[in-house]
């Protein structure tokens, strides 16, 4: 009997084979692209944790130099007679990897692989030409320094482990240490580190920057999109179940007519929904390895660009994401069927299939969907007036669009009943009222192409004005025109003594390191000039900011520290031996720590040690080209450290559209997804319009007029949705920018719009509507008279 | 006794309040016996029909088929009872799309588990039905798709065969061939017949005659 029934069910789909396909590849995708953004996501974070355990900088305290120079070998020697258990290491990069050399004798257990971990040669790792620890790529690069590479997949992509020795004389810095890693455990009775080593500050662990953390925002952003485009699949496989059982009702009543117990005949069509999920959930991992393979490169440049981080190109097939991507397919095929195995369950046998059945339960269904709706949107105000964090954030991002979502269908059949009213002819009449009658069988796929396009103009509206407050951000911060960097304090000197009668303004960049209000903060020097006074915008301020900064009364903070810290102008802020005033606040967009400007005398005092070695220069138009000659012939400047206020401007915004170009495409992937849903629900919906459309073809309407109405009516669906879908947009644009924005980077952007960009969009929501439209009203326009015939010689 | 029905009573919940459309029906049938039901619109045939097929359970009374209490059993019972025991032929056909003519007149032999390839045959060949083994329901007319339901319901020789105005979607002609034939082949299989019918004409081909009204026996 199983079998049987089995292969009735399974039967449906051999003569609907387009309905088969639009229920796997609506699946599969979904599963492609949430797999393939947690694949992307998982490599990223394996190389974050690669890159946390390379110089230990979670687990150990480390010795650095304040005063940015080396230290010596003899520091480290007075340092080890002083009891102090301290392990030296020097970094550098050749041929864009970053040599490290370690002392595996001194240094803590779990740092490097030498030591080290099981199986590494010690011997061999300080002897002869010693040995090299990294990813194949990193022994690649330096392969020519006959040394014995050792490829080791755990450590840190770009990064090579080898000898301090070896390091030091590759680097050509013999004697020369970077840092000591302090051991866990130090002996009771020290000489403090004061008395030996008075230039050597003590880094906490975790005080640096921690990568995962910075990251954590943007891979939300990530997967937030990777679940928005499964939510639109789901809408799809939603869809497509929908109408499967819708047309097959029939069949399950037969079915249980001829004595199919409900209860077989329910976990039958359960295993044939999974058994396609795990089909399609396999398709939809293999495509989302293909699509994480395409994304990575852009990702790794990405965050490289914004935070520096380090991330591998390569993919790695692992277990943890091909077996969610499998889950999500199975779970996604249970959610989106529960509803019609329900609705299965409480069929009553004996009931006619109705030919508007599926008009009617969704009528019955309507009243506690737009309650839901109306919930939802309730929630989602109370959170936008509320909302300070990620998560909140997000939860009214899911209301707004999930409740609107649901709201779309009774909006658009008030909108169509209003038509219909309005209407004057009686084809016009029809043509409204029979948009109506569809508006069940379409709902889900418009839902899908309300989100996508939701999210298009949302995402593109932040994108947007984060590009235009970014560039206008790089015009105030940017306003030298020459930024040049010396090698040493020596070159710098010689700098300001040949240029400074040459040029308007020779303004220091001079930073330091410290910590306020508990957040790790770099402190500018700056000097008193109108190029900060006249360029910089101060998002909030006091009175006389900068002069009282150059009195080296007050301070101005960058609108990062300003959230995270708490802060707000006219606070008070200890900064060693002085107590400042927050003058203002500035934006500082695309940095992701704490930034603060005080005076250059204050800085002096505060920081002696510290000598400028970066300046800008304020130039007069069209003397740059002598001003860069006289500084690469007469004080030896390399070009590659003179770079024109244009060439960093341009190298900002790559990094920044770089940024994006993620974003971007799945953005595309999304509204692709929901174009797909449409031609799906169309293709779909036609092979059952022939009775509807029959009696209106027998009273004298033509097959091409039937399809040309058929195209209007998608155009009009797609239109409205498209009305709908702005606003929803523009308010998913002010939550990014307003509140995920604010808890995720610590800053607030403005908003602007741009009215042409959702021209092309509604431009391409009817072009994907007609296109989806197309190839099914052709075939109803090619209907054989015979097949409209049919309809009513099978009326009783 | 094949079909014994006592005391039969069924009431729907309306718009305008309980409906009583069966009230008190006393029914028998024997086996090779063929009975007719006939009635005015709503006087519960097809109700009737649906509660002894075991479609439906009766709020009062007792339907006992070779013996057994359907009133007393679960859905699973009647729907074991409906697979084997109890063939319907419906107005509406109600064949299976997406399956050929071949395999929906296997079909409820085979959920029956009593697949008789050549009785298939057989009724194929008398029913008219070969030359369309391999083609959809779709492409049949009206008349050659109740053949086929016909043929599904004796497939697995069911006891009792129960026919709702099977003719009703036929014209005349068409009509009475096929109740011929269906007598004929009903009469094979040595099933007992029991059909609601509005026509009096075929009727009166039956052994017997019950007419309900107003739920009742007239």
């Amino acid at each position: 009997m199983t079998r049987t029934a089995l292969s009735a069910l399974l039967s449906h789909w051999w003569r609907n084979p387009l309905q088969l396909f639009t229920l796997l590849a609506g699946l599969a995708l979904a599963t492609a692209l949430w797999s393939g953004v947690q694949a992307v996501n998982a490599e990223a974070r394996a190389s974050y944790d690669s890159a946390a355990t390379t110089l230990g900088e979670a687990s150990f305290d480390q010795l650095v130099s304040g005063n940015d120079q080396p230290i010596p070998q003899a520091t480290y020697i007075a340092l080890r007679r002083a009891g102090w258990l301290v392990s030296p290491v020097i970094e550098g990069q050749i041929k864009g990897v970053r040599l490290i050399g370690v002392e595996p004798l001194t240094a803590p257990g779990g740092l490097g692989p030498v030591g080290l971990r099981g199986g590494a040669d010690i011997g061999a790792f300080l002897s002869g030409n010693g040995q090299l620890f990294g990813t194949a790529a990193a022994i690649e690069a330096l392969n020519d320094h006959n040394i014995a590479g050792i490829i080791t997949p755990d450590v840190a992509p770009n990064v090579a482990y080898t000898d301090i020795g070896v390091a030091q004389r590759l680097l050509n810095r013999s004697g020369e240490i970077d840092l000591l890693i302090v051991a866990p455990i130090q002996p009771l009775i020290q000489t403090p580190l004061s008395e030996i080593a008075p230039t050597l500050i003590r880094r906490a662990a975790q005080a640096g920057s921690d990568v995962g953390k910075l990251t954590d925002s943007f891979h939300l952003n990530l997967t937030a999109f990777g679940l928005l485009s499964f939510a639109v699949g789901i809408f799809i496989v939603n869809g497509a179940i929908g109408l499967a059982f819708e047309q097959r009702r029939p069949v399950m009543r037969t079915l249980r007519a001829l004595g199919v117990p409900l209860g077989r005949l329910i976990t039958l069509i359960a295993i044939e929904l999974m058994l396609m999920a795990l089909v399609a959930g396999i398709i939809g991992v293999a495509l989302g390895y293909v699509i994480a393979g395409l994304l990575l490169p852009g990702v790794a440049a990405t965050l490289n660009g914004l935070y520096g981080a380090e991330v591998s190109g390569t993919l790695q097939l692992r277990p943890s994401w091909w077996l969610s991507g499998l889950m999500i397919a199975l779970g996604g095929t249970g959610l989106a069927a529960a509803g019609a195995l329900w609705q299965l369950a409480r069929m009553p046998l004996l009931a006619t299939a109705q030919p508007r059945a599926m008009a009617m339960a969704a009528g019955r269904r309507a009243r506690v969907q737009g309650a839901l709706a109306g919930l939802l949107l309730l929630l989602a105000c109370i959170l936008a007036a509320t909302a300070n964090g990620l998560i909140a954030g997000f939860t009214m991002l899911a209301a707004m669009l999930i409740g609107t979502a649901l709201g779309l269908p009774i909006i658009l059949s008030g909108v169509l009943a209003f038509g219909a009213r309005r209407a004057k002819g009686v084809l016009a009449q029809w043509f409204w009222a029979d948009t109506r009658q569809q508006l069940p069988g379409l709902s889900l796929a418009l839902m899908a192409l309300l989100l996508a396009m939701a999210a298009n103009v949302g995402v593109s509206t932040m994108v947007s004005s984060f590009r235009l407050t970014f560039v206008g951000f790089l015009d105030q911060r940017l306003s030298s025109e020459l930024y040049i960097t010396a090698t040493d304090t020596d070159e710098a000197a010689q700098i300001i003594a040949r240029i400074t009668s040459e040029v308007d303004a020779v303004l220091p960049i001079q930073s330091a390191e410290q910590s306020i209000a508990g957040l790790q903060t770099e402190i500018f020097g700056t000097r008193d000039h109108s190029t900060f006074r006249d360029n910089w915008v101060l998002l909030s301020s006091g009175e006389a900011p900068w002069d009282r900064v150059a009195a080296g009364q007050a301070i101005l903070i960058n609108e990062q520290l300003f959230r995270r810290g708490n802060l707000k102008v006219g606070d008070l802020i200890d900064l060693s031996a002085v107590t400042l005033t927050i003058a203002g606040v500035y934006g500082d967009y695309g940095n992701p720590i704490g930034q603060a400007v005080i005076g250059e005398d204050l800085f002096k005092t505060l920081y002696p040690e510290i000598i400028a070695q970066g300046f800008g220069l304020r130039i007069p138009d069209g003397d740059i080209g002598r001003i860069r000659t006289i500084l690469r012939d007469e004080v030896g400047i390399p070009d590659a450290n003179m770079i024109n206020q244009e060439g960093i401007k341009a190298f900002s915004l790559d990094v920044f559209d770089r940024t994006f170009v993620v974003t971007t495409a799945l953005n595309v992937l999304t509204l692709a997804v929901a174009g797909f849903a449409i031609l799906m629900s169309l293709l779909t919906l036609a092979t059952m319009r022939v009775p509807q459309l029959a009696p209106a073809w027998a009273v004298g309407v033509t097959r091409a007029q039937l399809g040309w109405l058929e195209v209007l009516r998608a155009i009009l669906l797609a239109v409205l949705t498209a009305v709908i879908a702005l606003p929803l947009g523009l308010g998913l644009a002010w939550a990014l920018l307003a509140v995920v924005n604010v808890a995720a980077f610590g800053w607030q952007l403005p908003m602007y719009l741009f009215p042409w960009d959702y021209a092309q969009l509604f431009l391409f929501a009817i072009l994907a509507a007609v296109v989806a439209a197309l190839l099914p009203a052709r075939r109803l326009a090619k209907t054989p008279p015979a097949d409209l015939l049919k309809v009513f010689s099978h009326e009783r | 006794m094949l079909l014994n029905a006592k005391d039969i009573h069924k009431t729907y919940a309306t718009a305008d309040g309980p409906f009583a459309v069966l009230r008190g029906v006393d029914l028998t049938l024997g086996a090779g016996e063929s009975l007719a039901l006939t009635g005015e619109s709503g006087s519960g045939k097809s109700t009737l029909l649906h509660l002894i097929g075991g479609l439906d359970t009766p709020d009062r009374g007792r339907i006992e088929i070779a013996g057994a209490d359907i009133a007393a059993m679960d859905d699973n019972g009647r729907a074991a009872l409906r697979r084997g025991t109890v063939g319907v032929v419906f107005q509406q056909f109600n064949l299976i799309p997406s399956l050929r003519v071949a395999e929906n007149i296997a079909f409820q032999a085979r959920l029956a588990g009593q697949n008789d390839v050549a009785w298939n045959q057989t009724l194929a060949d008398r029913m008219g039905l070969t030359p369309h083994l391999r083609k959809y329901p779709e492409q049949l007319s009206g008349g050659q798709q109740q053949r086929v339901a016909i043929a599904r319901t004796l497939a697995p020789k069911p006891k009792l065969v129960l026919a709702d105005e099977p003719t009703g979607n036929l014209d005349e002609a068409t009509a009475a061939a096929m109740m011929s034939l269906m007598l004929e082949l009903v009469a094979d299989t040595g099933a007992g017949l029991l059909m609601v019918t509005h026509s009096l004409t075929l009727a009166g081909r039956l052994d017997r005659r019950v007419h309900l009204r107003a739920g009742q026996i007239a």
